[in-house]
């Protein structure tokens, strides 16, 4: 991923004449050095883990209260004031809350993924490219995490409704979050090097962006509704937020599409079937891999100056 | 083409003054034309270091000496030229640079040792002697935020130096430790010069730089400036600093001060030569050019020959009746019928003082003067008598043994 910043083509002459004993490897060795190794994404994240959960008894709990905290915050906003009417809200928030918190969880501890570690940027070389995967593994560690939870809950409580071929619909609604959320990663970890309040345009757009998805609320509510109506393209510019196939999609996988609300009843999902969300994600997953290239790019062209900037 | 290590092409660095520049998006966006003006830290570097040699860069505060250390750890890209690489490299630029002081030492070395290019495995293995060179077992499972700089110190060396570099970039960091970590720092470069590893050094420690270093590299003002010998890059750096001349006195008022040198060796013949063998004769002469205000006033010329950290070797002293008092300039000759069978590198120092043994200027010559003699291991031949006992119940020494005073150590064998 990094630029290798030595020269490999001399390798060949590696050979010739060489007292010391391990030269045959040295450019194999160098190599090494300027790649990203799993050893090192691990490292660093197990690092970051550490610190964030040291002196604290309950450790990891703590990354569960936030997701609690909102889950009890729209369950009584939707369920008891506005009377959304989405039975079992609370699966229902989560199976779309989680993947979200993944998200903005990674992109907001990549931006300052580059300037929180300047001390080892600036004294000590190693692939730069390595700290936003961080911050991306750090957050994915919490996802499974609490994903676990989440579907112990569901289990214990009889909600079993995941339990079948829907389920692998996560498999491909993971994949679409998570090049989204690198690209944007290696987006903003950049960007802030050069540009400090890349901060407050990340919270920003963040916000706007939870709002775009169908997490607290659901698509089906929104898309009988004047502009969608008027427009038919808008539902179509809509996916084109790769977090709102994303979001359908693990509530299809996890909260089932069984569900009705209101009267007459509406089916809380947009469509039984698989075939839609599997369309929605395939939509979502060209502007997310764009933004991945336009990520990996600019980090690349920017980190060689990192050192200097910090 | 030759075994390099490390090769820069005409390398310079600019930085960018950073004062004028937006450094968010809304001044981005409010200004859009930022004012920039250029700095080279480092202007033209072209340098091939040999793979196995042992280089010293040295230079004034401000000379670009971290910064073409960083631009050889990859860590700062070059503005122009080009820099070539090979093997491993490990770089010590600061003081446990990246160490977590939340991590104990234990954690800090396997990610430190990881951010340098080894896998878990490796790291494995050389552990226990990190932290046995690092003198750190008690301390290993403390967080780092409790350590002393020494062991801070001690603990990033010895993960520098277990990571099986090819090429070790070493940044001021040896002047930290105490005289005994000192010493095992520099055991330690001994071993990696004997595997015939590339070591690159900054330091302050002129002295050090002689004595360890195959090749000494001056910086100044991001330049090259010298590139050799490393004891004519030390006198080229103490001419740069001013400290070669270091009581050179210009009388302002009258401008009759004075002025010394150039110093000169020569053989027999009379040509200019720095290599003598023992035995051989050897002329030395220092010019001087004395302002009419210290006419009659100097009483003695006084010319040391001085080895590794100016330890003084033989004195040379002229008297006032040997020197031409009443007249502006001198030439002073010192003439050694005989060179000392000593082996080694040395340089001349030659001080004027005036009465009551003043010095009143003073004056480091600016090459070396080599004088190879056939001493097997040290630079003086001693005379000396070995003998032996079995019987170890008879008291220590009985035969004649050159002996050091009345510390010598109690062995039989005294001296080589």
């Amino acid at each position: 991923m990094c630029s290798a910043r030595t020269d490999e083509s001399d390798s060949s002459d590696a050979g010739e004449g060489m007292d010391v004993a391990a030269t045959a490897s040295a450019d194999e060795r160098a190599r090494a050095q300027g790649r990203v190794r799993w050893e090192l994404l691990l490292g660093l994240i197990r690092k970051d883990l550490k610190i964030k959960y040291q002196g604290s008894a309950l450790g990891f709990v703590w990354s569960l209260v936030n997701p609690l905290v909102l889950l009890a915050v729209y369950t009584f906003v939707f369920q008891i004031v506005l009377r959304a009417g989405i039975p079992k809200f609370g699966f229902f928030l989560l199976s779309a809350l989680l993947p979200w918190t993944f998200l903005s969880g990674s992109v907001t501890f990549a931006t300052d993924a580059v300037v929180g570690n300047a001390g080892l940027v600036r004294k000590v070389p190693f692939p730069l490219s390595v700290l936003p995967m961080t911050a991306v593994g750090f957050n994915l560690t919490h996802f499974g995490l609490q994903m676990l939870v989440l579907l112990t809950v569901m289990l214990v409580t009889g909600f079993t409704s995941f339990l079948g071929v829907q389920i692998l619909l996560a498999i491909p609604a993971i994949a679409v979050a998570i090049i989204l959320t690198v690209g944007l990663s290696y987006l903003v970890g950049a960007l802030n090097v050069r540009y400090r309040d890349t901060k407050h345009l990340v919270e920003i757009v963040l916000m706007a962006g939870f709002w775009a998805c169908p997490i607290v609320y659901s698509v089906s509510q929104i898309s009988d509704k004047g502009p969608f109506v008027r427009w038919p393209w808008l539902v179509d510019a809509y996916y084109l937020n790769p977090m709102a196939g994303v979001s359908v999609s693990m509530q299809r996988a996890l909260y089932g599409a069984g569900h009705t609300y209101g009267s007459p009843p509406t089916p809380v999902l947009p469509d039984p079937g698989y075939l839609f969300y599997v369309e929605k994600l395939a939509l979502g997953a060209i502007p997310s891999l764009l933004i991945l290239a336009l990520g990996l790019y600019v980090y690349n062209r920017m980190s060689a100056d990192f050192a200097e900037e910090l | 083409m030759s075994d390099y290590a490390i090769r820069a092409t005409d390398v310079s660095k600019v930085f960018v003054n950073h004062v004028e520049r937006a450094t968010s998006f809304k001044e981005r966006v409010i200004r859009r034309r930022a004012l920039t003006h250029d700095f080279y830290a480092l202007r033209d570097i072209s340098l091939e270091i040999e793979r196995g040699s042992t280089v010293g860069l040295i230079g004034a505060n401000g000379a670009g000496k971290s910064t073409l250390l960083k631009v050889l750890a990859g860590i700062l890209r070059p503005s122009e030229g080009t820099l070539e690489t090979r093997g491993r490299i490990a770089s010590l630029l600061e003081l446990g640079a990246g160490f977590n002081g939340e991590l104990t030492g234990r954690e800090n070395v396997y990610l430190n040792a990881s951010l340098l290019g080894m896998s878990r495995r490796e790291t494995d293995r050389v552990f226990d002697s990190i932290v046995d060179f690092a003198e750190l077992e008690e301390f290993i499972d403390n967080p780092v935020k409790h350590y002393s700089s020494g062991m801070y110190v001690r603990l990033g060396f010895a993960v520098a130096v277990h990571v099986d570099p090819d090429v070790l970039l070493v940044d001021e960091v040896l002047a930290v430790g105490d005289e005994h970590f000192a010493r095992k720092c520099l055991d330690k470069i001994a071993e990696f010069q004997d595997d015939g590893r590339t070591i690159l050094f900054v330091s302050h420690g002129l002295d050090l730089v002689e004595r360890i270093c195959s090749r000494g590299v001056v910086l100044d003002h991001g330049r090259v400036v010298f590139d050799g010998d490393p004891y004519f890059a030390t006198g080229e750096l103490r001419k740069i600093l001013g400290t070669d001349v270091p009581v050179e006195i210009e009388d302002e008022e009258t401008d009759e001060g004075i002025s010394l040198g150039p110093i000169t060796f020569a053989d027999a013949s009379g040509r200019s030569e720095s290599v003598f063998h023992a035995g051989d004769p050897m002329t030395i002469r220092v010019q001087a050019i004395i302002g009419s205000k210290w006419r009659n006033a100097i009483e003695r010329v006084r010319a040391v020959v001085m080895g590794v950290g100016d330890v003084p070797i033989w004195e040379m002293i002229a008297k006032k009746p040997d020197l031409p008092s009443d007249k502006s300039d001198w030439m002073l000759t010192f003439t050694v019928p005989s060179c000392p069978p000593i082996g080694g590198r040395f340089i001349l120092g030659v001080t004027l003082m005036t009465a009551g043994d003043r010095p009143i200027a003073a004056i480091r010559s600016r090459h070396a003067l080599e004088v190879k003699a056939d001493p097997a291991g040290g630079i003086l031949r001693v005379e000396y008598h070995v003998s032996s006992e079995s019987n170890i119940s008879a008291p220590p020494i009985t035969a004649a043994a050159t002996t050091y005073g009345e510390h010598a150590p109690a062995a039989s064998r005294v001296g080589r």
